[in-house]
């Protein structure tokens, strides 16, 4: 393709872009007249070139909304939505052929004839509200020759100056605008001959009056009538051009590959002078350490510089928006005024890439879902047009995105009817859930509550995609809403992708970086203790990480560096990376972990892309390459996500509320008066912790405490289970044992008065008792020890506070 | 009469090349991290001036023996696409002018997927160049242990 429609091609898709925009705010600002012959020049711009370029298809497209925006601009039609939308779809087609042209260099088959028509159509619409001076004789006059608007307002103005003396065309008067005596535009031809004295304004009036006729050049007119010289319009035309590029010489188009290649090179470059430095260091010499400095200045400001290179505003994919708003909001009769703040954030353009469509979703989805019809809202007491915000702000080295409309809220008890419909929570799950985590379950696959299926959203795809494509970038979705007054969505997204948080570890002498986004916790086991943590569920290793199996994965075995035989003869002590990935965690064995650092991600070639173990490459500071582990392959490849999709949203709570099914069980030992032992099954226990005895606060009768952020009931075991207590205990004035037991959000605390230790139970229950809350008894470190039955002393010491949760906390 | 310039260089004794128009750079000695799980043929990563490069050893792609311990092989940086491709080989020669007359297609002897990797020889005197098929070379198929059984 030629490089001149290449650039045609560039230069009239941003140019498209902008008149989306415009477009959509002269329809709130129709007097603008700035905005008006902004879209005017646009459009003739697109007209003039594809022209030029032999586009007969476009230009006859481009010809009839520029006819109808030439009536717009002369006063001579109202803009309404109509017309705005004739003009879009305009835009649209515009766009579809440049996409044409792009595929096969030419302009397409298709010749739009419909969408022609209608623009001629709304061009003989009688004007809504017709400006004071405007006649009926000049509408006819100007429907039937419309202005082929050669030059912009500024000749035109000009025109009128000096139309007293234009007496060979007689023509209607045809002026409806009061126009101020202005100089010629500098930046057309005739502009530049008037300005400097090759030709007569009035000449160039006649000039442009003739134009508006034919089709001519205003040069070949002016030669033509003798009015200026070939060579002075030649001269002429080259400043025009001249003065063009000035206009545009502030910024210059660079490709995306030399970027990146002026990323690399300074990133070795940053390596070079870390080594430089260092060498400097071990020398006396005063001289190379100075310019060594100064190099290491040079050098982390050319790396601040160059990154910038590759940030681009998020404003550059809301300018889409409002005419995606606008169309929406037509199309199911809402009113929506869109209002943004922080378009100026800027982000590394991969992610305002990947952040794109989950926004655009978003936006979709406020305005067909969140926002409410106008009777609606009016009913509600609020203003009919609704107000949708997008806000981007930086918070913590990430940016915010948040999307807020003020519409009806999401309808908490509405989802959770549907999520039961739809299987994904049990009635007994959904019954204790907070709204807050009720509003997480729209970004599960296959959740919708659109009670009709609208062309827009409501086929149930689309959250869920927005939660993943977020979370691909290391980002994170949050909804918040309050019923009658809206809802808000908060997308926080790294500022880039380009560089990471890892943790470096190592294995089999290689270094590995595993993104931070996926890690956990740490785990290490001493040697000497090596093998007692680490268990078998049929050869494949677990280990118990608080109660619960932790399925292991051996990095070195995974990754084929040693055999099965060589891994488990390693004598040090073991490194456990706890990681999650898609809802499920597991261990990853390694050799060491070294550090964490913030790396650069480069991409693998090609021929590595099959292996499903790395998302990329690194380079350290030595200069040597580490591979970036991919935690979601590493995953798959050993099995540790392949039967179940990804966990319940209220995971995080119901751990204490399922019971461990394994042949043993850990208990958490504690102490009951003076001689008694009691046993609860660790998987019950959310947590153990310590407190003064001043934490203890009553509201009525029951003893409770703040808990983080909550206030939950305590219950005191002595007290349901009758032990023997002497003097010491009840005096003693120090600290609390709280056992803390959660059930769904419920948390209740349960003083104990000792911890003694965690066990793991092997002897048999006999379950000869009669004491309510306990199951049974058995011999544990000598001790007969009573099971407790925690959910039932729970139900029995604070009557309805696990109401609703009976099934999910069965037998023990 | 056409001729072509090769960068000639030593594999297990025989002379192969590449055209000079498709090699970047040639690097005496560099650091190379391996991938474990990767096809047999790639020696791993190197870090070539803030790019990654994937690193061939092209005994181990043609089916030849291992190169000895200790010897250390040579980076020629080859660029076929977008991707540059270090290939390994034992010893670097001189940059040649070969004349296309000299040129001839693969014995039929040649066999199996060696051939596919041989684009031809050209005659020269007293040797055989063989003329690598680089953007080949530079594939590497998923299972290379076919390719140690080759010779």
């Amino acid at each position: 393709m030629d490089d001149i429609v290449k650039e045609f091609l560039i230069e009239s898709g941003e140019n498209l872009d902008r008149l989306d925009q415009e477009l959509v705010k002269l329809e709130s600002e129709p007097s603008s007249k700035e905005l008006l012959a902004s879209i005017f020049r646009t459009i003739h711009t697109i007209k003039g070139s594809c022209g030029f370029l032999g586009f007969a298809r476009l230009e006859k497209l481009t010809h009839a909304g520029e006819n109808l925006l030439s009536r717009l601009r002369d006063g001579e039609l109202a803009l309404n939505a109509e017309i705005t939308s004739g003009l879009l779809a305009m835009v649209d087609a515009v766009r579809t052929i440049l996409a044409v042209i792009q595929a096969s260099g030419e302009d397409g088959e298709e010749d739009y004839a419909t969408l022609i028509g209608r623009l001629a159509g709304l061009q003989n619409e009688p004007a809504v509200h017709p400006p004071a001076a405007a006649s009926g004789p000049a509408l006819e006059a100007l429907s039937a020759s419309p202005p082929a608007a050669g030059e912009t307002n500024a000749a035109k103005k000009e025109e009128k100056s000096t139309q007293p003396s234009s007496t060979q065309t007689p023509r209607k008067p045809r002026r409806k605008r009061k126009l101020a005596e202005s100089s010629p535009d500098p930046s057309k031809i005739g502009g530049v001959l008037v300005e400097r004295g090759h030709v007569r304004p009035e000449d160039l009036a006649l000039a442009l009056e003739m134009q508006e006729k034919g089709r001519q050049k205003i040069g070949e007119i002016l030669v033509a009538h003798g009015a200026a010289s070939p060579e002075d319009v030649l001269a002429a035309q080259q400043t025009v051009e001249l003065r063009k590029a000035d206009a545009a010489g502030e910024t210059i188009r660079v490709g995306l590959p030399l970027l990146d290649r002026l990323m690399n090179l300074v990133g070795e470059l940053v390596l070079a002078r870390n080594q430089l430095l260092q060498f400097s260091s071990t020398t006396p010499d005063a001289k190379l350490q100075a310019v060594s400095q100064r190099m290491n200045l040079i050098a982390t400001e050319l790396q601040e510089e160059v990154m910038k290179t590759r940030m681009q505003p998020i404003g550059n994919i809301w300018n889409k928006f409002p005419r995606t708003v606008r169309d929406l909001a037509l199309g199911c009769g809402k009113q929506v005024r869109l209002e943004m703040e922080g378009q100026d954030i800027e982000l590394d353009r991969t992610i305002v890439e990947a952040i794109k469509d989950p926004l655009t979703h978003l936006v979709r989805n406020a305005v067909d879902h969140g926002i409410e019809v106008p009777e609606a809202r009016r009913r509600a007491g609020k203003d009919p047009t609704g107000i949708l915000t997008l806000r981007a702000f930086h918070e913590g080295g990430q940016v915010n995105l948040e999307i807020s409309d003020d519409g009806a809220g999401l309808d908490g008890n509405r989802i959770r009817q549907k999520a039961i419909e739809r299987g994904l929570i049990t009635p007994q799950q959904a019954a204790l859930m907070p709204d807050r985590d009720v509003f997480h379950l729209i970004f599960l696959p296959g959740f919708s509550t659109a009670e009709k299926v609208t062309k827009v959203s409501g086929r149930g795809v689309g959250m869920d995609v927005v939660k993943t494509n977020v979370e691909k970038i290391g980002g994170v979705v949050d909804v918040r809403s309050t019923p009658g007054q809206g809802s808000t969505v908060r997308v926080k997204i790294p500022l880039t992708l380009a560089i990471i948080p890892a943790l470096i570890a190592t294995c089999g002498g290689e270094r590995f970086a595993i993104p931070q986004v996926s890690l956990l916790e740490l785990v290490r086991l001493d040697s000497d203790g090596r093998g007692k943590g680490i268990e078998l569920v049929h050869g494949a290793p677990v280990y118990r990480l608080r109660g619960r199996l932790l399925p292991l994965v051996n990095l070195d075995r995974e990754l084929g560096i040693r055999d099965k035989a060589e891994s488990s003869a390693r004598s040090t002590a073991v490194n456990i990376v706890v990681l999650q990935t898609e809802g499920r965690q597991f261990g990853l064995i390694v050799d060491e972990i070294t550090d964490t650092q913030e790396i650069v991600v480069k991409p693998l070639g090609r021929q590595l892309k099959g292996i499903n173990a790395y998302s990329g490459a690194t380079i350290m500071g030595d200069g040597r390459v580490a591979l970036i582990l991919d935690v979601l392959g590493l995953a798959q490849k050993a099995g540790v996500i392949a039967e179940e999709p990804a966990a319940t949203p209220d995971e995080g709570h119901g751990e204490a509320g399922a019971p461990q099914v394994s042949d043993e069980r850990a208990l958490l030992l504690a102490e009951n008066g003076v001689e008694g032992r009691v046993a609860i099954p660790l998987a019950m226990v959310a947590r153990l912790e310590e407190f003064p005895r001043t934490v203890v606060e009553h509201a009525g009768t029951q003893e409770v405490m703040q808990y983080r952020g909550q206030i939950i009931p305590l219950l005191r075991l002595s007290e349901i289970i009758p032990a023997t207590r002497d003097a010491d205990m009840l005096a003693s004035t120090g600290s609390i044992h709280v056992v803390v037991y959660s059930e769904g959000t419920r948390t209740v605390g349960l003083i104990v008065d000792g911890i003694v230790d965690i066990v793991e139970q092997h002897a048999a229950v006999e379950p000869f008792t009669s004491r309510p809350g306990v199951v049974g008894s058995f011999v544990s470190q000598h001790h007969v020890t009573e099971l407790l039955d925690l959910p039932a002393i729970v139900r029995a010491a604070v009557p309805g506070i696990m109401d609703g949760a009976q099934s999910e906390a069965g037998g023990i | 009469m056409a001729s072509q310039q090769f960068c000639t260089f030593l594999l297990d004794g025989c002379l192969f090349g590449v055209p000079v128009s498709q090699v970047q750079e040639v690097i005496r000695f560099h650091d190379i991290t391996p991938v474990p799980l990767a096809p047999a043929a790639v020696e791993g990563l190197i870090n070539l001036r803030g790019e990654i490069v994937l690193a061939i050893d092209l005994r181990r792609r043609l089916g030849l023996p291992r190169r000895e311990e200790g010897t250390l092989p040579i980076n020629v940086v080859v660029r076929t696409g977008e991707d540059a491709v270090s290939l390994l080989v034992d010893e670097i020669g001189e940059v040649i002018e070969v004349s296309e007359s000299s040129f001839e297609a693969p014995p039929n002897t040649l066999h199996g997927a060696v051939r596919s990797l041989i684009l031809g020889v050209y005659k020269l005197e007293g040797s055989l160049l063989h003329a690598l098929d680089t953007v080949n070379a530079c594939q590497v198929p998923a299972t290379t242990e076919a390719m140690a059984v080759e010779r």
